[in-house]
């Protein structure tokens, strides 16, 4: 069993190894602190030339990393919380996203920004939001979000030396803690990858031996553990069959194992802890509408309330979308679904 | 072609290419913005003269005098401007978003230095002996990344040349109203030598840059070159809104050409001049005749 901060550590530890060219960028990320959530612990013992602790300036090291990217090194960025990120956002769209484009394909940027988002710890409003939405659609980004199914290490040892264009690698909070879901510790579930995508994988979770499933649970992050909990409430107290579809890359987004289970059971639930308006899971609402019609029938997404995110524990519980949210939005469609 | 007549030789073709883009824009050759560099071109000749050709230059949305003085080619840049498929970039990045080489530059201010701080450390680690050039108006020291690079650039000893050509007004603002405290003091706030000259004459600033260029390779470590200078043109294309008089005033005074003319024989200035007005009116046909981008327009 390993954890997931285990695993990110170790696609870091490897991928410095492997390559000569990774450096690593961040604030307080040195031994023996190790960062924030100690994702990179260890590392600056094990590299000190290419590990680098940088002032309190978001701006300056993301345009910083991108220069070296530019120059043959493979930079990779911490920054502290995913709020901060607004800081690195000039240098992220207006630099690092645009160069290979905006020089004609002369030049690649590879770049990984990794940062923690999410809440549920009690860090008040801004240090606890999921701002990776703000990020989908530039041009020349790509988002990825890990989880605890498949291999979070490797998804990020691969956005590392796989990728030649900036990458958005977004951690959850809580997931840093949580075990790491393959396919032998999935236990009553079947995790099996679908899709095309071979990189930035998707999963279908089902559970094994129930009914062919009339309900799409569309997640990422660390609400795919709350996903995977409510599919067994909704199988055992509701009797609602459902499968989870989990997304690795949210942008540029392929849709396609999403459509292909909605295909299959006709309604849609997207489940994100990001605010609900123009989300990630409106943008998959929209694409379902797109290509599938009809065949949709019913679709709700479970998304955050639109306030700050507070730093009471009661009140911070009431603002983020739960277990609970998901059933009742499921209960919601599946009264559609029996009507 | 000696090196005094060279460096005139890049002041003309400067001086001639923006002529013609500003011309040019008002009889429709070319659409969009641009920001020429009238004025300024000494700056721009008497820096990268003295680089090698390996060494870097981060520019800015001002970016055509830098570029030409790299050994860009007229021909392709003003296809860029024109959104031809034989431009810099193909016509994707227009008159602030060049790449050739080692050339780079952004319409973004204060975006390239950081920018330009990672690839100097990037070229240092990897054993590379370049520097890199930055050039920044006195427009881009308002932004906040251009503090978070000088601190990186100091702190982390990247082998750079940070130019500041300071032209004393950001678009239609003097700097006196945008700038508190001195320039100098700004950068010497973070520990980086600056070495300040006010003046448009291209040997004063070759002679003070070559030194520059040396010690920064040698002690790879940041300094700064600050080049007081004066905008002879609008910041864009119509926009000045300085008195008339001013401006003539400082064409009268500052002019690179004129002042670098007196180290020259008349009749190889004039050579030069009817080289380059050919060369850049070919450039201009060539590129008039290159087809467009994405179709016809």
């Amino acid at each position: 069993m390993t954890a997931v901060l285990d695993a990110l550590t170790n696609g870091l530890q490897r991928a410095l190894s492997d390559d000569p060219h990774v450096v690593l960028l961040g604030e307080d990320i040195l031994d023996p602190y190790g960062g924030a959530f100690k994702v990179t612990r260890g590392l600056s013992s094990a590299f000190p030339e290419r590990v680098l602790a940088t002032p309190v300036s978001e701006a300056g090291m993301t345009g910083l990393a991108a220069g070296m990217a530019l120059r043959g090194l493979r930079p990779v960025v911490e920054i502290m919380f995913g709020d901060f990120s607004t800081l690195a956002v000039d240098s992220l769209v207006n630099t690092a996203a645009k160069l290979r484009w905006m020089y004609n394909e002369q030049v690649s940027v590879p770049l990984v920004l990794r940062t923690p988002m999410g809440g549920r710890r009690g860090y008040g409003p801004t240090h606890s939001q999921s701002l990776e939405k703000i990020f989908l659609g530039i041009p020349g980004l790509k988002v990825v979000a890990a989880s605890h199914f498949g291999d979070p290490g490797e998804l990020l040892y691969r956005a590392i030396l796989q990728q030649d264009d900036p990458v958005l690698f977004v951690e959850h909070k809580l997931l840093y803690g949580l075990q790491v879901v393959d396919a032998a510790a999935a236990a009553d579930f079947a995790v099996e990858r679908v899709g095309s995508a071979e990189i930035f994988p998707a999963y279908r979770l089902a559970m094994r031996g129930a009914p062919a499933p009339t309900l799409t649970l569309a997640a990422y992050g660390y609400m795919t553990e709350l996903a995977r909990q409510a599919l067994v409430k909704l199988a055992y107290e509701h009797e609602i069959f459902a499968e989870l579809i989990v997304l690795t890359q949210l942008a540029p987004l392929d849709a396609a194992p999403v459509l292909e289970s909605v295909i299959r059971t006709g309604h849609l639930l997207t489940v994100e802890e990001g605010t609900l308006s123009a989300g990630w899971g409106a943008e998959i609402l929209a694409r379902c509408a797109e290509t599938l019609g009809g065949q949709l029938k019913a679709a709700r997404r479970v998304a955050a309330v639109e306030t700050p995110i507070p730093a009471a524990a009661g009140l911070e519980r009431s603002s983020l979308p739960d277990v609970d949210d998901i059933l009742h939005a499921a209960e919601t469609i599946g009264a559609q679904l029996h009507a | 072609m000696t090196d005094a007549l060279a460096l005139y030789r890049s002041l003309v073709l400067i001086r001639r290419f923006e002529e013609t883009i500003l011309a040019e824009y008002r009889r429709g050759a070319f659409s969009g913005t641009t920001h020429t560099y009238l004025g300024q071109e000494a700056n721009a000749v008497g820096v990268i003269s003295n680089l090698e050709p390996d060494d870097i230059v981060v520019s800015n949305h001002r970016c055509h005098g830098h570029f030409l003085a790299y050994g860009g080619d007229p021909r392709a840049l003003f296809g860029e401007l024109m959104g031809r498929v034989t431009g810099v970039c193909g016509g994707r990045g227009g008159s602030q978003h060049l790449h050739w080489r080692n050339f780079y530059s952004n319409g973004i201010l204060g975006s390239t230095l950081p920018l330009a701080v990672g690839i100097a450390l990037a070229e240092k680690m990897q054993g590379r002996q370049t520097i890199t050039a930055v050039f920044a108006g006195d427009g881009a020291l308002g932004e906040g990344s251009v503090y978070e690079a000088f601190n990186f650039a100091s702190l982390w000893q990247a082998p750079l040349l940070i130019v500041i050509e300071n032209n004393h007004i950001a678009q239609t603002t003097p700097t006196n109203q945008a700038m508190s405290g001195s320039l100098a003091g700004r950068l010497a706030a973070f520990g980086i030598p600056a070495y300040e000259l006010d003046t448009s004459d291209v040997t004063e600033i070759s002679s003070a840059a070559q030194p520059l260029i040396a010690s920064i390779r040698r002690e790879q470590r940041p300094q700064a070159l600050i080049l007081n200078t004066a905008r002879f043109g609008p910041h864009s294309k119509s926009d000045d809104t300085r008195p008339a008089e001013l401006v003539d005033e400082l064409r009268r005074t500052r002019d690179p050409l004129a002042l670098y003319s007196r180290h020259i024989q008349p009749e190889l200035k004039n050579e030069v001049d009817v080289e380059v007005d050919a060369l850049v009116r070919a450039a201009f046909e060539q590129a008039l005749a290159d087809p467009p981008a994405g179709g016809a327009n």
